[in-house]
């Protein structure tokens, strides 16, 4: 089945967020048509909130998510979790119980549908060699760029059609961020559709070839990476700080 | 003082120890329920006595109906587990996060049940009677002989022990659970319909309420009011031993059971006394209990 172009891979429309008195998501609408975009922004201007209405995880006022033309809105994170989207928490929120190889037990399609999946633990184990020399340590024993990648391959084991991923290279050295951004690479290529919240201008740039801004939550600016790159201008008035 | 060194009596000394491990098998497996649902749930079941005396009456009906121990016994856990589930579903489910309601639902619950069970039962104790070959003493030096169904019930405890373990660590249902205990919105945001996992919960910590049940009703008996003993005991056993925890149920019911039936044989005047005294002790020094996380 191959989607229908005219469908956006995530509609989010008009979403407004409260927690507690204070109204954290103003209205906001994106559409994801396929492929990668990136949201930036300042510290707490929404933008987890934002991850976390999508996943069904704080209650939204009013407005809409779909996957793939698929109402999503008001259900519970299960579903959510369920039709397709894998997510990636901020902070990882891997559990300290389990060991690693729990976690991907976990998460891992079982029976049948093991043998038509993209990802499976064999091939996670591929991909991240570091994965399986820690598969017996605990969750809590993680290194934070360990604790990263197990965080992205439990969530790719549930071959979603949409990752949504919050600030996946907070925190990290240099060259753990480099390991990401490549991994990141390889789940566009493979058609596996991504949200990507970013505070690192050069991850969220380098990865989508467009970028959202986030500003007091709402979406104050659509533009392309490229553009975003070169204006300094605009660096400043939306992110306060110039990449360069 | 002198009185007491004198008349230490070393076969009193080692009958009164067995039973208070008898005792600390029997509050194991009820606080070992009680424990696994406030574990993952954060409820605190104040129901969960009602479903032990639940369990000892409708074993008691089924071994008179059958004649046999081991239908009632299953019979008596089953049906717990299956009240156990009907709560969560009907009740606790529909208040999830909100601990003081489920509470407060819970013991108005508990006191539902009581007066239907003593309306069913009335208030006369009964006991099941246990299978020939297990009605029997087994030698033992010093004490001489030792009821053959109370050491049962400590080899029992430790097989349900066990049991709980090697569910917990060794079986895609306690994957979920200890998952759960750690991050509850994580594990549903990754597609795990936990309130489905919670029924399972409730259904075995309500089950395992049940199976003491049955046993205390045949080791001991079963009357109105032991619902109330044994959700104190599981109390103070998970406060005691940390809330959540299997092996702090097990280390809680040893202390308080010990403590406890030393405490009535020596000095029975101050006999209750000294269970408050653990754990006002281990509240000082370690609030979570002392296998407990913090919180
Ligand atoms: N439970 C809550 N009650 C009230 N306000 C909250 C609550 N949680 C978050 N907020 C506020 O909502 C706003 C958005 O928070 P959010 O975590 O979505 O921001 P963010 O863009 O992800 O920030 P960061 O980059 O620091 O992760 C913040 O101003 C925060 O103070
Ligand atoms: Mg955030």
């Amino acid at each position: 089945m191959s989607p229908d172009p005219a469908i956006p891979l995530l509609d989010v429309a008009d979403l407004d967020v409260y927690l507690g008195a204070s109204h954290v998501l103003q209205g906001v609408s994106l559409r994801l048509p396929a492929g990668p975009l990136s949201i930036i922004g300042r510290n707490g201007m929404g933008k987890t909130t934002l991850c976390q209405a999508i996943m069904g995880l704080v209650p939204t006022r009013s407005g809409r998510v779909a996957l793939a033309g698929r109402e999503l809105t008001g259900q519970r994170p299960v579903r959510i979790a369920r039709a397709g989207i894998g997510y990636v928490p901020q902070g990882r929120r891997v559990f300290p119980s389990l060991s690693v190889h729990e976690h991907l037990v976990l998460t891992a399609p079982r029976g049948r549908e093991a043998e038509r999946a993209a990802w499976t633990i064999e091939r996670v184990y591929d991909t991240f060699p570091r994965l399986a020399e820690r598969r017996g340590n605990g969750g809590a024993q993680l290194s934070g760029g360990e604790q990263q990648m197990l965080a992205i391959a439990r969530a790719l084991l549930l071959n979603p059609t949409l990752l949504v991923m919050d600030e996946p290279t907070e925190g990290l050295a240099p060259v753990i961020v480099d390991h990401v951004v490549e991994l990141l690479h390889t789940i566009n290529r493979e058609g596996v559709g991504l949200l990507l919240v970013e505070q690192n201008f050069l991850v969220a740039t380098s990865v989508a070839a467009r970028v959202l801004v986030m500003v007091n939550g709402r979406i104050a600016l659509e533009t392309s990476a490229d553009e975003i790159t070169r204006n300094e201008d605009m660096q400043r008035r939306y992110l306060g700080v110039s990449a360069h | 003082m002198i009185d007491l060194l004198a008349g230490f009596n070393g076969r009193l000394f080692l009958t009164v120890t067995l039973n208070g491990l008898t005792l600390a098998a029997l509050y194991f497996i009820v606080a070992s329920g009680f424990s696994l649902i406030f574990g993952l749930m954060r409820v605190v079941n104040m129901a969960h006595g009602s479903l032990y005396l639940l369990g000892g009456y409708v074993g008691y009906e089924v071994s008179v109906l059958s004649g046999s121990w081991l239908l009632a016994l299953v019979a008596g856990a089953g049906a717990a587990a299956l009240a156990g589930a009907l709560l969560q579903k009907g009740i606790f489910g529909w208040m999830q996060g909100q601990d003081l309601r489920q509470t407060l639902a819970a013991i108005g619950v508990s006191i539902v049940l009581a007066d239907l069970m003593l309306a069913q039962w009335g208030g006369t104790a009964y006991q099941l009677d246990l299978p020939a070959i297990f009605r029997s003493f087994v030698p033992l030096p010093v004490v001489n002989r030792y009821p053959m169904p109370r050491l049962m019930l400590i080899g029992l405890a430790v097989l349900i022990g066990i049991g709980l373990w090697a569910m917990l660590n060794r079986t895609r249902l306690g994957l979920l659970i200890r998952a759960g205990v750690d991050d509850r919105r994580m594990l549903e945001a990754l597609g795990v319909d936990v309130p489905k996992v919670f029924l399972g919960v409730f259904a075995i910590g309500a089950g395992l309420a049940g199976l003491a049940g049955v046993i205390g009703g045949s080791v001991l008996s079963i009357s109105p009011g032991e619902d109330a003993r044994y959700l104190l005991s599981s109390l103070i056993v998970v406060i005691v031993g940390g809330m959540g925890s299997l092996s702090g149920a097990a280390i809680g019911a040893l202390l308080v059971a010990l403590a406890e039936t030393y405490g009535l044989a020596y000095t029975p005047t101050y006999g209750v006394v000294y269970t408050f005294v653990i754990m006002v002790a281990v509240l000082a020094v370690r609030p979570q209990g002392l296998m407990g996380r913090p919180a």
